[in-house]
């Protein structure tokens, strides 16, 4: 097949063509058992990846179940123009992009702190100690680290409120005041993830060269110098993927924890695209509204993920795709 | 690094070493804390406190719990979504991985595109739903097992380890007269052992605390998994456990949300230190590029 391919097209007469046939059918029959095995894997996607972005169609529709995507009648764009009109769309865009921004802020460079001071333990029993603990986080569910979370603030009898309360004289009610729903969701998923995420960073610093700080002592460099001109540079690469990966996820608030951590005193400021979705579309069955909405939020981290690639690349880093 | 051992290195080593010392314990202590809220009697836990070893021990809350089936049964409920759902994972990533890490083979970098384009874009919440319902698969197991069979980013993790397992030992076999199934399954898994089990562990982990799914497809309570009972209990603090209604009195004490608590956490903090040392390796996998 190689072979074939590397003719020049225009000299392909019907004869070659019909050999190429011939040869990709022998192929095919060849692996016929290959085939069979990654039947139900494509299976899968279709109908659980492919068919519901053909769903998407009930966007521009007023989609009633019994009616279907056949007879449902279309309406164009009026979801989508209700959406865009509503005060909501404000508040859910400014709660979503927030919480993003305060996750890249406060979160992402975490790891990489960690990872570092990690790399800096001689002493192996330690770090691996250290690890061994920093990780068990990640694998609790998020309704355990939200309970965790209400059992250690909530001002009754809260572990936490108890120690404020002894050194200030007040408790704080983080879990009722919208003004700390940022902090907390911020604050827990830096819990949570915080270890898990130097995992790939330690693996691109166990990749760099000794010889290369060998190298720069002996020029006089110094600590610092060396972590700024060798370790950074080392991981510079996988930094910059991890944030693409990031803004692909921008608009992606954790929906789970936000879920589980949202409550009727903090919708002003917790409530988000994915969240809105869900009430919308199955609490209240306004199904076709809340697809358009689930669609705007689909469409935009599509753009926001390619954006990110192509920056990076023009920036002359590897990109994800 | 490479530096020498002065006053100023030896501080910045005392910093970075209590620094991580107690980033650990920070990870760690709000465990030790549920765990030992759990064991403590009620009268003393009811004062508040620092508790991280029970001073006056007590299983009541543990009795408690399990005076009722209901968490029972949504334990129960959420081990066989582990188990049959992980193996369900496993079998269809893995035949699916293996076919795409041939070279040869057809239309694999169409497949594979397709795959990576649902990393990029979904249908979303709602148009998945009625996938999942016009499939009947509401408020059966299925659809806490089935909707996620596959992971994209596992898979493809998965296809580049299979295709780094040298052909020569695969096409020895054929001569030997084994299938393309029989290589699977008795060349290529068994030298994937280690990758396998990384995969295993995050699938089982993902079908353990999996939540939202059953908060959308399982509307019967009496087929919860472990974490939506968990929320009822310790979050909305709603629900008496169970469907009977003994000790009207208590009204969820802390010891015993700490007890589902632990429940629900258990089986990971058992099963992770076993396999702690094979998913690094499998992050590391992943790291590869596809």
């Amino acid at each position: 097949m190689k072979m074939e391919s590397a003719l020049p097209a225009g000299r392909h007469g019907s004869g070659a063509r019909q050999r190429l046939a011939n040869a990709r059918l022998r192929n095919i029959l060849r692996d016929k058992w290959l085939y069979l095995m990654i039947l139900p894997g494509v299976a899968y996607f279709i109908i659980f990846k492919y068919v519901p972005m053909y769903g998407i169609v009930m966007a521009f529709q007023d989609y009633k179940p019994y009616l279907g995507f056949m007879n449902s009648p279309w309406v164009g764009f009026k979801h989508f123009e209700r959406f865009f009109g509503e005060p909501q769309f404000w508040m859910l865009f400014r709660n979503t992009v927030l919480l993003a921004l305060y996750n890249l802020v406060f979160f992402f460079p975490l790891p990489i702190v960690l990872a570092l001071m990690l790399n800096e333990i001689r002493l192996e029993r330690f770090k691996r100690f250290v690890q061994t603990l920093i990780y068990i986080p990640h694998f609790v569910s998020w309704v355990v680290v939200v309970g965790i979370f209400y059992m250690l603030l909530t001002t009754e009898n809260g572990i936490l409120n108890e120690l404020i309360y002894r050194m200030t004289g007040e408790k704080i009610a983080f879990l009722l005041e919208p003004e700390w729903f940022r902090t907390m969701i911020v604050t827990q998923s830096i819990w949570k993830e915080v270890g898990w995420g130097t995992i790939i960073f330690l693996a691109a610093l166990s990749g760099v060269d000794m010889q290369l700080y060998e190298a720069a002592r002996i020029d006089g460099a110094g600590r610092w110098r060396q972590l700024w001109h060798i370790t950074l540079p080392a991981i510079r690469s996988t930094i910059v993927i991890l944030l693409i990966l990031r803004l692909g996820h921008f608009l992606d608030s954790g929906f789970e924890q936000i879920f589980l951590m949202l409550a009727p005193t903090n919708r002003e400021v917790g409530e988000v695209f994915d969240t809105y979705v869900y009430v919308k579309g199955l609490t209240q069955a306004q199904y076709s509204y809340s697809a358009a909405v689930g669609l705007f939020k689909s469409a935009v981290g599509l753009v926001l993920v390619l954006g990110a690639n192509w920056l990076a690349k023009r920036f002359g880093q590897e990109g994800v795709y | 690094m490479i530096y020498d051992k002065t006053l100023g290195n030896r501080v910045i080593d005392g910093v970075i070493y209590l620094l991580l010392a107690v980033t650990a314990l920070i990870c760690v202590l709000p465990f030790v804390y549920v765990l030992a809220v759990s064991f403590t009697s009620p009268t003393e836990a009811a004062k508040g406190g620092i508790i991280l070893f029970p001073k006056e021990w007590s299983l009541s809350a543990y009795k408690y719990i399990f005076s009722t089936d209901t968490l029972f049964r949504s334990m129960l409920v959420s081990i066989y979504i582990t188990v049959v759902g992980t193996m369900i994972n496993l079998l269809l990533t893995s035949l699916m991985a293996y076919p795409l890490a041939k070279q040869h083979l057809e239309g694999r970098r169409t497949i594979l595109l397709g795959v990576l384009f649902t990393m990029l874009f979904s249908g979303g919440l709602i148009p998945t739903y009625f996938v999942v319902k016009n499939l009947h698969m509401i408020d059966t197991f299925w659809s806490l097992m089935i909707p996620g069979a596959i992971s994209a980013f596992n898979l493809i993790v998965l296809k580049n380890f299979f295709s780094q397992i040298p052909d020569g030992l695969e096409d020895a076999a054929k001569i030997d007269g084994c299938s393309d199934v029989g290589v699977l399954f008795r060349i290529v898994l068994p030298l994937s052992m280690p990758a396998m089990a990384t995969f295993a562990l995050f699938y089982a982990v993902a079908h353990w605390n999996q939540f939202f799914n059953a908060v959308l497809y399982i509307n019967d309570n009496t087929k919860w998994p472990i974490q939506v009972l968990l929320r009822e209990i310790v979050i909305l603090a709603q629900s008496r456990i169970g469907d009977t209604s003994i000790d009207e009195v208590d009204i969820q004490p802390l010891t015993i949300r700490m007890a589902v608590i632990v429940f629900a956490t258990l089986p990971i903090l058992i099963v992770y230190p076993f396999l702690q040392k094979h998913f690094t390796k499998g992050v590391l996998l992943g790291s590869v590029k596809g």
